[in-house]
C-alpha cells in the first residue's frame, strides 16, 4: 500500500442479491484499520456524482439491524483444489504409486502441487509436485526430514505429459516418471529419476488427501490451501503399491481393471456439471471441488473429432484449475437483516461507516408475494453485474488501452482495493493468473463495481462513466423524479422463476446493459412478449451472450466465448459447451434467438470515449409514433448527458432486417458522428476495411425503434447504453426524459397495440 | 521509438493545434495514427490518473498491467479535467519522442 492512494478499508458482500420482506439477507464484512463501524439500511435513489447529474442520493431505512459492530479482517482464499474428506483411507501409506495426465500452465510459477498429503508444515507426507523450476518432484515426509527428488528437466506450457511417482518403502527407492506424450512432435523424451531414500517412511497428519493444492492450515476450521497448481488434471490415480511402468500404462484407459491395491481412481469425466469428484474404484473415495476448477475440458486424450462433452465424456476428463479461482468466500456473517414488511420494493444497500471511509453492499427488495404489483418493474440485470464483477481492464489494460478507449485510465479507491487484492476473484472479462480465459463468475464475494456513486476505471473521460450497476441506479432516480411507481427484480429471479415473475407487469424496463442471458431469461421474455407485455430495453449490447446458471451452486453463473462476438479470451475449440448445464455456449443470435427478432436492433458498435445523439427519422412522424413523440418537435434528440455527453454511446445497437429486425418496426431516430474509436464488433466485420470506424461507417448508429407485437403488446428499444444517462439531463426535462416517460405511460395503460 | 523516430513528425504543427483545440473525441486520420503511436510507445509502465475528488480531481500515476502491480503516484501533478490530464500527457510523450518541450 503506497501512501498518496486513495484507500478503501471497508469491503462486503450479501448471502443474496434480491429478497422479499420477511426474508433474511446477511451482510459478510471484511475491514482493515477499522476498529468499529455504523451499520444501516438506505434505499438508494441516485449514485450519480457527475456535475450534471442528479447526486448521490439515499433514504435512510428504519430496521432494526444492530447499529454499532466491531471491523475485524476476513481473509479471502483464492485457489481451486480437490479435497478428499476420508483421512484414513491414505493413512498409513507405505509404498505407493501416485500418477496422472497433466496439462501445466504456469510451470515454474512456485512450487505446485499436483496431488498428496500436506508436507511442509510438520513434515509429514508424501506429494507429487511440480517443482519452483516447473520439474516433475515427488516429496515425502517423516515426520523429521522431507526428502524430495525431481527430475530437473521442467515441463512445458500447455503440453500433455504423463506424469507418475512410485515409493517402495521396503527397499527405499522413490521413482519418478515425467513422460511428455505429444500428437505434433514437439515433445521433450521421457524423463526417469530414482534415489533411494533409505530408513524413510511417510508420515501422516491431519492434512487430507488433496489435488491440485496443498493443505496449509485449518483456519477457522477452514481447510486454507497454497501450492496451488495451474493447469489441467486428468486421471489422477493413488494406489498403495508400486506400480511398474506397464501396469501404469494400463490404468490409463478408464475401462481397465483396477489393481487390489487401489486407493483411488478419480474420473473427472464422471458428475461434470457439479462440485464433486468421483473415484471410479470400489472405495468411493469421492472427492469436493473447492472455488470451481474449470470443468469440461478437454482431456489428453480429447481427438478432436467431438465438440460437446456430452457426446464423449470420457474425452472431457481434465479439470483446468487455477490459483486465482474464487466461488465463495466464505465469510463469516458481520450484519443480518429480515427485510421488514413495509419496505416497498426497490434498490437498497446495508451501508457501513466508519468515520469517512462508506462501504455500500446494494441487495435488491422485490414485492412480496401477496403484494400487488406496480404497473412498471425494473428488471435489474445483475447476470451481466456479475459477469462484470471485479473487471479489471482499468488496470490491467497497460499502454494498449489508451489507445483503445481514447482517454487516460481514471482509478478509484475500488480500482486500487482490487489491484491490491486480486484475491478478490475475476469477471468473465479477466484472464486468469495463467492466461486462461475465466469462465465462472460468483456473487459470493466483495465485487467492488455493484457500488452506488462509482464510475468506471476505463470507461468515459478520465474514467467517469458509470457502467452496469451504477448507471442503471440513473434509471431509478428518474423513476423517483418523475413519480412513477415501480418494482424491482433481478435476472436471478427471472431465471429461478421464469414468465409467471413478469405476468401482470404492463411494462418491463431493462438496465443500460443487460448483455448476459441465460435460456430461462430469454425465453421468459419471449413468453412475456407474446402475451402482450411491453418491454422497454433502455440500453445497449443486451441479449448478447448465453450464460448458465449452475443448478444447484447459488450465485454463480458460467460463460463460454465461443465462435464469434468480442470477446476479451476466447474459449478453446472443443470447449463451447458450459459444464453447469451441458449447454452450447457463446452468441444467441447463433442459437436461433436473433437480438433483433426480440428487440428490433442488435449489436453494432462500440467506443468508449464520447457519446452521440439521434437524429430523428421518418418513422418518428408515422401516426403510430405519435404518442412517443407527444411534445417533441426537436430534430436532434439526447446531444446532452452524464455519460460522454450524449444519449448515444458507449455501445450500439442498430436495425438490421437482414439479422431479424421486425419489417414493421419504426426507426425513430438514429445516432450519428461517433468518433472514430467507435468499431463494429467481430461479428460484424466478415473482412476487413480501412473504412470501418464511426467517422466514415453509416452501420456504427443506434437507432431507436418501437414496434407492436401480435399479442397486443410492444417493444421500445434504445440501442444505446448512455441512453439512461441523459435522462436526469436539466431536472428531466429533456427530450430523452420526454419520450421514454411518454413510451412507459402508454404502455402502462392497458389498451392493446395492434401490429398494422 | 526514438526522438530521430519519423513516425513523429515534428513538422506538423497542425496534430498539436487538433488536439489543443480537442483533446477527447473525434480526431483526424493523422492525428488519430500519431496519438495511437505516443500511446503505445508508453512501454510497460504508461500513465494512468487516480480520481482524487469525483468528477472533479485527479492525480497523475504510473501502472503496468501486470495484475497487482505497484501503482506509482505523483501527488503534485493535479488536473481538475480530464481535458488537463490529456494535454499533459500529450505534452510529456512528446517531449519524451522528440526532445521539444511544448507548452
Amino acid at each position: 500500500m503506497r501512501t498518496g492512494l486513495p484507500r478503501k478499508r471497508i469491503a462486503g458482500y450479501a448471502s443474496r442479491m434480491s429478497v422479499r420482506p420477511g426474508d433474511r439477507i446477511d451482510f459478510m464484512v471484511s475491514c482493515e484499520d477499522v476498529s468499529d463501524y455504523a451499520a444501516e439500511i438506505v434505499r438508494l435513489i441516485s449514485g450519480d456524482h457527475h456535475p450534471d447529474g442528479m447526486g448521490f442520493v439515499e433514504e435512510p431505512v428504519q430496521t432494526d439491524i444492530a447499529a454499532k459492530h466491531k471491523g475485524r479482517f476476513q481473509q479471502l482464499y483464492a485457489g481451486s483444489f480437490a479435497v478428499i474428506d476420508d483421512i484414513e483411507a491414505f493413512r498409513p501409506v507405505t509404498d505407493f504409486t501416485l500418477q496422472a495426465m497433466i496439462w501445466p500452465t504456469a510451470p515454474g510459477k512456485g512450487r505446485q502441487t499436483l496431488m498428496g498429503r500436506r508436507l511442509s508444515a510438520n513434515k509429514t507426507g508424501f506429494a507429487l509436485v511440480l517443482d519452483e523450476a516447473g520439474a516433475l518432484a515427488v516429496e515425502i515426509g517423516d515426520g523429521k526430514a522431507i526428502r524430495t527428488i525431481s527430475t530437473d528437466t521442467p515441463l512445458r506450457e500447455r503440453e500433455w505429459a504423463f506424469v507418475a511417482a512410485t515409493f517402495n518403502a521396503s527397499n527405499g527407492t522413490l521413482k519418478l516418471y515425467q513422460e511428455p506424450v505429444d500428437s505434433f512432435n514437439r515433445s521433450l523424451a521421457p524423463n526417469r529419476r530414482e534415489a533411494r531414500v533409505d530408513g524413510m517412511k511417510p508420515a501422516t497428519g491431519r492434512m487430507p488427501f488433496m489435488i491440485a493444492a496443498a493443505g496449509a492450515s485449518f483456519g477457522n476450521g477452514r481447510l486454507v490451501a497454497d501450492c496451488h497448481f495451474n493447469g489441467k488434471i486428468d486421471s489422477p490415480i493413488a494406489v498403495a503399491a508400486e506400480l511398474d511402468r506397464q501396469a501404469m500404462e494400463s490404468l490409463r484407459r478408464p475401462d481397465c481393471p483396477l489393481p487390489t491395491a487401489i486407493l483411488a481412481a478419480w474420473d473427472f469425466a464422471q458428475a461434470i456439471p457439479t462440485d464433486r469428484i468421483i473415484d471410479r474404484s470400489p472405495f468411493a473415495r469421492h472427492g469436493r471441488l473447492i472455488n470451481l476448477p474449470a470443468r469440461a475440458m478437454k482431456g489428453h486424450n480429447w481427438t478432436g473429432e467431438i465438440l460437446d462433452w456430452k457426446q464423449a465424456p470420457e474425452q472431457y476428463g481434465a479439470i483446468h484449475f487455477h490459483d486465482d479461482d474464487l466461488y465463495d468466500a466464505g465469510w463469516d456473517v458481520d450484519v443480518s437483516l429480515i427485510v421488514p414488511g413495509s419496505l416497498r420494493s426497490g434498490v437498497y444497500a446495508a451501508k457501513l461507516t466508519a468515520g469517512d471511509e462508506v462501504e455500500y453492499i446494494p441487495f435488491v427488495v422485490r414485492p412480496g408475494r401477496d403484494q400487488k404489483k406496480a404497473g412498471a418493474v425494473f428488471l435489474m440485470p445483475t447476470a451481466s453485474y456479475m459477469a462484470y464483477a471485479n473487471e479489471r481492464t482499468g488496470l490491467e489494460g497497460g499502454a494498449r488501452i489508451h489507445a483503445f478507449t481514447n482517454h487516460l485510465v481514471g482509478l478509484g479507491p475500488g480500482d486500487i482495493w482490487l489491484n491490491e487484492h486480486p484475491e478478490v476473484g475475476n469477471s468473465l472479462y479477466c484472464h486468469h493468473s495463467d492466461g486462461s480465459g475465466v469462465c465462472y463468475s460468483s456473487r459470493l464475494r466483495p465485487i467492488l463495481n455493484f457500488r452506488p456513486g462509482i464510475t468506471s476505471a476505463w470507461i468515459g473521460a478520465a474514467g467517469t462513466a458509470p457502467w452496469q450497476f451504477n448507471a442503471d441506479l440513473a434509471l431509478i432516480g428518474w423513476l423517483e423524479a418523475r413519480g412513477i411507481p415501480y418494482d424491482v427484480i433481478t435476472d436471478e429471479d427471472l431465471h429461478e422463476e421464469g414468465f409467471p415473475l413478469l405476468d401482470g407487469y404492463n411494462a418491463v424496463l431493462t438496465g443500460s446493459h443487460p448483455e448476459y442471458y441465460s435460456k430461462a431469461m430469454y425465453e421468459a421474455l419471449v413468453s412475456y412478449l407474446g402475451r402482450g407485455g411491453r418491454l422497454m430495453y433502455l440500453g445497449g449490447n443486451g441479449f448478447y451472450w448465453r450464460i448458465a446458471y449452475h443448478p444447484i451452486l447459488p450465485g454463480v453463473i458460467e460463460l463460454r466465448r465461443a465462435e464469434d462476438g468480442i470477446r476479451d479470451w476466447v474459449a478453446e475449440g472443443g470447449e463451447y459447451f458450459h459444464s453447469f448445464t451441458g449447454e452450447y455456449g457463446g452468441m444467441w443470435s447463433r442459437m436461433g434467438r436473433p437480438i433483433h427478432a426480440l428487440v428490433g436492433v442488435g449489436m453494432a458498435a462500440q467506443g468508449f470515449d464520447v457519446s452521440s445523439y439521434y437524429r430523428r427519422m421518418p418513422g418518428s412522424r408515422d401516426p403510430r409514433a405519435s404518442f412517443i413523440f407527444d411534445g417533441v418537435e426537436d430534430e436532434v434528440i439526447g446531444d446532452f448527458g452524464t455519460v460522454g455527453g450524449g444519449a448515444a454511446g458507449l455501445e450500439l445497437d442498430r436495425y438490421d432486417r437482414s439479422q431479424g429486425s421486425p419489417a414493421h418496426a419504426l426507426v425513430l431516430a438514429s445516432s450519428e458522428s461517433h468518433s472514430d474509436t467507435y468499431f463494429p464488433p467481430p461479428d460484424e466485420i466478415n473482412n476487413a476495411t480501412a473504412m470501418m470506424d464511426g467517422r466514415q461507417n453509416a452501420n456504427i448508429r443506434a437507432d431507436l425503434v418501437f414496434f407492436e407485437t401480435q399479442g397486443g403488446g410492444a417493444v421500445f428499444s434504445t440501442g444505446s447504453i448512455s441512453w439512461i444517462g441523459s435522462l436526469s439531463h436539466n431536472k428531466c426535462d429533456n427530450n430523452v426524459s420526454r419520450i421514454t416517460e411518454n413510451v412507459l405511460r402508454r404502455f402502462l395503460e392497458s389498451e392493446r397495440f395492434v401490429v398494422p | 521509438m526514438s526522438a530521430e523516430d519519423p513516425q513523429v513528425d515534428q513538422s506538423r504543427r497542425d496534430l498539436i493545434e487538433e488536439f489543443r483545440r480537442k483533446r477527447i473525441g473525434r480526431h483526424s486520420p493523422d492525428l488519430r495514427l500519431l496519438l495511437n503511436r505516443m500511446r503505445m510507445s508508453e512501454g510497460k509502465r504508461p500513465y494512468i490518473l487516480i480520481c482524487t475528488k469525483p468528477h472533479r480531481e485527479w492525480c497523475l500515476g504510473r501502472k503496468s498491467g501486470a495484475r497487482g502491480s505497484e501503482i506509482e503516484v505523483m501527488p503534485e501533478v493535479i488536473f481538475h479535467s480530464p481535458e488537463e490530464a490529456e494535454w499533459e500527457i500529450f505534452k510529456r510523450r512528446w517531449q519524451e519522442l522528440t526532445g521539444e518541450t511544448l507548452t
